[in-house]
């Protein structure tokens, strides 16, 4: 399976096993979604379990919260992750915090499903990773898949979660790992082993990094896209570095985290979103606080550039493996 | 027509800005406001099509007249039980409204806000609804939990943030929550509870379920993106779901004017989405209530979503945080021309010859012992700053429904902190 195949199924499993899974979005029923996400649910399922919404993005939110307070278990679908502004409020002020502020007596288990990332000639509105604004959100879960593995397996243990979910799906990824050398011809996940998706029903525990290479010289901490392009880069330099696949940011593997870098003794950060305030100064920050005395030089950054997302200029500001060079280089030297 | 002045032959544009009819020092008048009479308003079949509702939406739904009659077709036809019930509830409302704002004044508590003069918006509408609809009210319907028999001890430990807090003290005073009662945790983001309401109707429908979902929120809050959005999902999927739009005039210190009541009104809004649109006199217990028994049938047959405009008057501060004398004529409640709803229901009964002078006044007596007794039973568990709340550690709980390791850890630390102290 590709990562559409892999989410699709993961919807299709938890429909299947609970009937109080509804999907809900822009596009999301007849036509089966913008990216084929959500295709052949309604046939199969029938237009009060999977259905199309208005464009609105406040009401798709605000509606699934309501949902899930009277029982329901809804999926709704933001169709891309620069779109969800206007849902904000609902997502911050409500679904994050109505467990809190009803001490238990409501709740919101709803998966916020959204394509989001760079990589796509996509400009500023189909690029952004909002991720960082999520995980400042202290009630809400903020997921970030890289395989079709462990897109299938996250997205069902985030429809039986009851808390809220935030899960940002890879869209640069969808059909294919991305090395990040644009100019060569895009690969599909045919030949990837996490392309191998069992049909039926499992589970990616959240809360759980993967170590998608082990190594001694460096840790590289990323989630998404950038996993496979820090793991083609380190390849391609042979460096010995421990590649680790954050895979949810909230709750974050701390424990997987702070045993890597005290053994490597240093430790890079790679993500897709702008720098200033991105989750990478939260990770830099653990980093510093839980392992200063094994750090042997500073904790380094990659990421997008603080501006808005270009549409030209997009092979500069990605963290392709030009920029993620350059930065090792200079951390394995210092 | 020269570059530097294009349009010279015309008058300049002008920015129009409301400014409500009387600040304060003027003498507050509504004699030219239009009240159409009592019973004037047809009662259309619940089923009629929502682009019949054009006089509905503009007009007023009036039942009790000046004299304290009920007429028209409007009429509920409850009988004087009912009545008295409605009568005590709204008595009762008030009562804990005038003591609740007292004990925030006595510094027992941070916060309160009354609902005076819109005590029949929350509990008419209460009553004419089932009691396992669901609720998902503003901060102003009070008046839904003491009409359903929400214990009012609980109410005020709520209110008092103390160790009996059903909220264990997170949220501010009055946010109240209770599923049991049907009454959705309040939120302080104004309008986010619309699009909820309609959610919640639709997965009711979706589930085949005859309950019904209704939502409140203030004329000032149907400014908000969520209101347009949840009347466009109500109108779409035909949600059974009753928005009421409680417009008591102000929005704290803007009148309605900056919701746009100088060029409509908000029952109006509905004609636009495609909802039945009902303007009812909100001070008239007996209309918001047939008006709500309305929209509930027309709900509850499939027949889709009514927004109900209740045209009433705040007749105090917007919260205990609040002057109005600051931007309102201090004669404006007492010049309101639709009088006091508590007031209009009573004569009414006294005009039935069902209630009298005598009997109200000892209601009200017994109301107040009631609200007292409540109170000292509350305060055993402490008011607000004077020690008696929830453990510290609580603060952690409840964000998610099991505690992530960063929560842990940041309990550890708030208690090591305390202990270091020595607090």
């Amino acid at each position: 399976m590709n990562m559409i195949q892999a989410i699709n199924s993961a919807m299709d499993v938890m429909m299947e096993r609970d009937d109080q899974v509804v999907v809900m979005g822009e596009d999301v029923g007849y036509f089966g979604g913008v990216f084929r996400a959500t295709a052949g649910l309604q046939a199969k399922y029938g237009k009060t379990r999977a259905f199309d919404t208005p464009i609105t993005e406040i009401g798709i939110i605000g509606v699934a919260i309501g949902m899930g307070a009277y029982g329901l278990r809804p999926v709704p679908e933001i169709q891309f992750a620069d779109y969800i502004y206007p849902a904000l409020d609902q997502l911050v002020s409500e679904a994050a915090r109505l467990r809190y502020r009803s001490n238990g007596d409501f709740t919101a288990p709803i998966t916020v499903r959204s394509p989001y990332g760079g990589g796509i000639f996509g400009g500023q509105t189909h690029s952004q990773s909002p991720e960082g604004i999520f995980t400042h959100v202290s009630g809400i879960k903020t997921v970030i898949p890289s395989t079709p593995y462990d897109a299938k397996g996250l997205l069902i243990a985030a429809i039986e979660d009851n808390d809220p979910v935030l899960f940002l799906e890879p869209k640069r990824i969808y059909n294919g790992p991305f090395d990040g050398h644009y100019d060569r011809p895009a690969k599909n996940w045919t030949a990837h082993p996490a392309s191998e998706v069992p049909t039926g029903y499992y589970r990616v525990e959240l809360g759980k990094a993967a170590t998608v290479r082990e190594g001694e010289a460096v840790t590289i901490l990323c989630y998404g896209t950038m996993v496979h392009v820090v793991a083609a880069t380190i390849e391609e330099l042979g460096v010995d570095a421990e590649i680790i696949d954050l895979r949810t940011l909230v709750p974050l593997d701390i424990e997987a985290i702070e045993a890597s870098v005290k053994k490597t003794g240093r430790c890079m950060i790679v993500h897709e979103a702008t720098r200033t305030s991105g989750f990478g100064a939260e990770l830099s920050a653990l980093v510093q606080e839980r392992c200063f005395y094994h750090l042997e030089a500073p904790i380094a950054r990659v990421t997008g550039f603080d501006t808005p997302y270009p549409h030209s200029l997009e092979w500069a500001y990605f963290p392709g493996p030009v920029r993620i060079r350059e930065a090792l280089n200079k951390l394995l030297k210092d | 027509m020269t570059v530097d002045a294009p349009r010279a032959n015309l008058p300049p544009l002008s920015l129009h800005v409301p400014e409500p009819r009387f600040r304060p020092g003027d003498e507050a008048d509504f004699s030219d406001l239009v009240v159409p009479p009592a019973g004037a308003a047809r009662r259309p079949d619940t089923a009629e099509p929502a682009d019949r509702f054009h006089e509905l939406a503009y007009g007023l739904v009036r039942v009790l007249d000046d004299a304290g009659n009920a007429v028209g077709p409007w009429d509920p036809r409850l009988d004087a039980e009912a009545k008295r019930k409605m009568l005590r509830s709204m008595a009762l409302t008030r009562a804990f409204d005038e003591r609740m704002f007292r004990a925030q004044r006595q510094g027992k508590t941070s916060f309160y806000m009354k609902s005076t003069g819109e005590e029949a918006v929350s509990v008419a509408a209460a009553l004419a609804m089932a009691g396992d609809d669901m609720c998902f009210p503003s901060y102003r319907q009070q008046g839904i939990l003491i009409t359903r028999g929400y214990p009012l001890v609980e109410m005020m430990n709520q209110i008092y943030s103390n160790r009996g807090d059903p909220l264990q003290g997170r949220q501010l005073p009055i946010m109240y929550s209770s599923k049991e009662t049907g009454f959705f945790s309040i939120s302080g983001n104004l309008a986010t509870q619309y699009p909820q309401a309609v959610g919640w109707a639709m997965a009711s429908a979706a589930r085949g379920d005859t309950r019904i979902a209704a939502t409140w929120c203030g004329e000032g809050s149907t400014a908000e993106g969520d209101f347009h959005s949840a009347l466009t999902f109500a109108t779409v999927y035909r949600a059974p779901v009753i928005f009421n739009v409680v417009n008591n005039q102000w929005a704290i210190s803007s009148f309605s004017g900056f919701a746009g009541a100088e060029a409509t009104t908000f029952a109006a809004r509905a004609i636009g989405y495609g909802i039945a649109g009902l303007r009812v006199d909100g001070n008239d217990a007996l209309a918001v209530y047939a008006a709500t028994q309305w929209a509930a049938e027309r709900a509850r047959t499939n027949q889709g979503p009514t927004l109900i405009e209740h045209f009433t008057y705040r007749a105090e501060g917007h919260s205990t945080s609040d002057d109005p004398s600051a931007y309102r004529s201090a004669g404006e409640p007492n010049a309101w021309p639709l009088g006091d709803p508590i007031r209009r229901l009573k004569d009414h009964l006294i005009g039935l010859g069902e209630w009298d002078e005598e009997r109200h006044a000892a209601m009200d007596l017994e109301l107040a012992e009631t609200v007292k007794r409540a109170q000292k039973e509350a305060e055993k568990n402490g008011i607000l700053g004077h020690g008696m709340h929830q453990p510290f550690e609580t603060m952690f709980e409840g964000v998610f429904e099991e505690m992530p390791w960063h929560l842990k850890e940041q309990s550890d630390q708030m208690i090591a902190e305390r202990k270091a102290a020595g607090i």
